[in-house]
């Protein structure tokens, strides 16, 4: 996707990132200008509000386990060569393998019924990016289309299911009943008062270290196996790679199923960590975010974990400076989302001529 | 026999903003250009129809409006991936979300109220055009199926035939189909290829500005958080339905107005056989549709050659 480029090495993994970034932070300041608030000021605000204090460190780091998993979701499929928009069709359904579990097993004891949880998520979530996968590779139809369409599916499905189904019988809200405790994965802050330390009550669970643990799993799969070596492999060139022998198709149906189940992983931490119960539409956009994580973490496991980090600190802070400048509303970080997408993925070229030329300058002196 | 006509009358209303944004899809993606951004241009027009109707209280000021907005968001996608080489898939997406998150947050602070314009008056919407005889239309089903609708739905049914002639037999038509199958031979005969695509994005943001200001000026009223919903993702399902061809890819949309309005009908009555069919089987129908064809088991939709690829002229 990116052109050879003149520039050192660390312009290219640190600059440019940091100027698209800051670009799309512009455009976003512009806008909160036009509507007359002070972005420096809202800026602040929301800096604060993810880490200023400690429940908003708590909540911010809750939003990162998700982002964590829906970016490592897209990269594990742009490694491939593949554009998966379908993280939220996948997030979705994987929710559906984790109520499936919860509901007809949660009076089992927890070390049984949330591992088989976190296989469910995993299952139902590779299930529907195979689909996609397999038409790509063995019918040629192209997966951004598929996984766009498998969103919509996925939509319509779990409307079915949740408001015909799994509704809780006698209510009138489309959501399933609660989860017996068995099947809550632990909160960070009763782990902490086990161990004699008070933290303050935000949804960051033990999930958080399954998503750091999945980190140094995805690196370890896509850089230092064989597996990897052909999954890039066939991302950087088919034809190459077909030559060479290696099995295609096969890697591109593994791959999204490797996508689908790391997009899966973001259901439990939602259902599992936090509501305990499925709600509609309780994925919020989460897997769209993930496009923007991983295009700004430039696929690789550290960018990852920093823009996740960043993304979790925007909803955060952008939730409690809603609270503050009622006219900033949560739309507002859709709007610098989208800007960052833009920036960091469509126009990641957009200061590569001006930067080499600014360092052929220096380079002269 | 009258219920047949209200589905039929029911189908033309929610196939027109379709047609009219498959169409602009088709412009952009037989150029070359990969149109996911459809959503975000209707959205967009939408927004600015309803603010500038409702402003200068004119349904033309507001369609007027609404297509500056598409063509504006169509240029941006333009300059990304026309200008910038960028990725037009990414572009696609990054545009949609800006919209959807711009558009609620300037109408909070426009008119207060939550993210929605203020309702139109009747002299700033599209009412059904005044015909001669309107007492005997508005109460024959048939008759109000066919003439009972308001101008944008005539204007495009006009569109509909210019876009085949101006694809198929104009000059234009030529180069911009040449542009989408193979830019390097276009480039070589000396036709200019990022002006066609360029070209190709402004008249794609215009009809879909005609799309989104349909919406608000024909149907709803007032711009609503997320209206499209899905309807420009849809316009390019029935686009690809009808493997980039006009008239077919206006069938797929009338296939899936009809299915919208079938499913209208349909809530909660049984059928002889299948029983009661929920909703969401229904809805879901045009998407399963499109996997199926471009999964090849109902013949093959094969996209125009080039699309996706950035056009960098060889030297």
């Amino acid at each position: 996707m990116s052109q050879p480029s003149n520039l050192p090495r660390w312009a290219t993994l640190w600059l440019m990132p940091a100027l698209n970034l800051f670009a799309a932070l512009l455009v976003s300041g512009l806008v909160i200008t036009l509507i007359g608030e002070d972005p420096v000021e809202c800026l602040q605000l929301m800096i604060n509000g993810a880490f200023g204090y400690p429940e908003g460190i708590g909540y911010t780091l809750f939003y990162t386990t998700s982002f964590i998993f829906t970016g490592l979701a897209v990269a594990a499929a742009f490694h491939a060569g593949l554009f998966n928009i379908g993280g939220e069709g996948q997030m979705y359904l994987a929710g559906l393998g984790v109520t499936l579990v919860c509901l007809g097993l949660d009076f089992l004891p927890g070390w049984v019924v949330i591992p088989l949880a976190l296989l469910a998520s995993m299952m139902f979530g590779a299930a529907w990016a195979f689909i996609p996968g397999y038409l790509q590779a063995k019918r040629g139809s192209h997966i951004v289309v598929t996984t766009i369409m498998f969103n919509f599916i996925a939509s319509a499905l779990m409307t079915w299911l949740l408001v015909d189904k799994l509704i809780m019988p006698g209510s009138q809200t489309p959501a399933t009943r609660l989860f017996a405790e068995s099947a809550w994965i632990p909160m960070l802050h009763e782990l902490a008062a086990n161990l004699g330390v008070e933290l303050p009550q935000t949804p960051l669970n033990a999930t958080f270290f399954l998503a750091l643990i999945s980190l140094v799993v995805f690196y370890l799969m896509v850089w230092r196996s064989r597996w990897g070596y052909t999954l890039r492999t066939v991302g950087l060139n088919e034809k190459a790679a077909r030559y060479a022998g290696m099995p295609v198709s096969k890697v591109i149906i593994v791959a999204m199923c490797f996508s689908g189940a790391l997009a899966g992983l973001a259901a439990v931490n939602e259902l599992l960590g936090s509501t305990h119960r499925m709600n509609l539409a309780f994925t919020n956009g989460i897997g769209f975010v993930g496009i923007a994580v991983a295009l700004m973490g430039r696929n690789h496991p550290f960018g990852i974990l920093l823009s996740a980090l960043l993304f979790g600190a925007l909803t955060q802070g952008g939730l409690d400076l809603s609270f503050e400048k009622p006219a900033i509303t949560h739309e507002m970080i859709i709007l610098t989302q989208g800007l960052i997408i833009l920036f960091c993925g469509a126009l990641e070229n957009l200061f590569q001529t001006p930067l080499a030329l600014a360092f052929k300058q220096m380079t002269k002196r | 026999m009258d219920s047949f006509f209200s589905v039929l009358d029911a189908t033309i209303r929610v196939a027109t903003p379709l047609v009219l944004a498959a169409l602009a899809g088709l412009f952009s993606e037989r150029s070359g250009i990969v149109d996911l951004a459809l959503e975000g241009k209707m959205l967009a027009a939408a927004f600015a129809a309803a603010c500038v109707a409702y402003m200068m209280q004119s349904p033309w000021a507001g369609l007027a409006a609404g297509m500056a907005a598409g063509v504006m968001v169509a240029l941006l996608h333009g300059i990304v991936s026309i200008g910038y080489n960028g990725n037009q898939l990414i572009s696609g997406v990054a545009l949609n979300m800006m919209v959807s998150g711009l558009t609620p947050v300037l109408a909070l602070a426009w008119f207060q109220q939550g993210g929605r314009t203020p309702t139109l008056d009747d002299a700033a919407r599209f009412r059904s055009i005044e015909l001669p005889f309107a007492d005997t239309i508005a109460a024959s089903a048939p008759l109000k199926a066919l003439f009972g609708h308001n101008i944008l739905v005539y204007l495009a049914v006009l569109v509909i035939v210019v876009v085949s002639w101006v694809v198929y037999k104009s000059r234009f038509g030529l180069r911009l189909r040449a542009a989408g199958e193979n830019p390097h031979a276009a480039d070589a005969a000396g036709i200019n290829v990022k002006l066609v695509r360029y070209l190709a994005q402004v008249i794609s943001g215009a009809l879909c500005g005609v799309a989104g200001a349909y919406l608000v000026l024909a149907q709803t009223g007032a711009f609503i958080q997320d209206m499209t919903a899905g309807k420009g993702y849809l316009a390019l399902a029935a686009l690809i339905f009808g493997k980039w061809r006009p008239w077919a890819a206006v069938s797929g949309c009338l296939l899936f107005a009809f299915t919208d309005a079938i499913q209208i009908r349909l809530q909660g009555s049984e059928l002889p056989l299948i029983g009661s069919i929920p909703d969401a089987f229904i809805q879901a129908i045009p998407y399963v549709l499109t996997v199926v064809l471009l999964a090849g088991f109902m013949g093959r939709a094969v996209a125009p050659k080039a699309i996706g690829v950035p056009f960098v002229k060889s030297r």
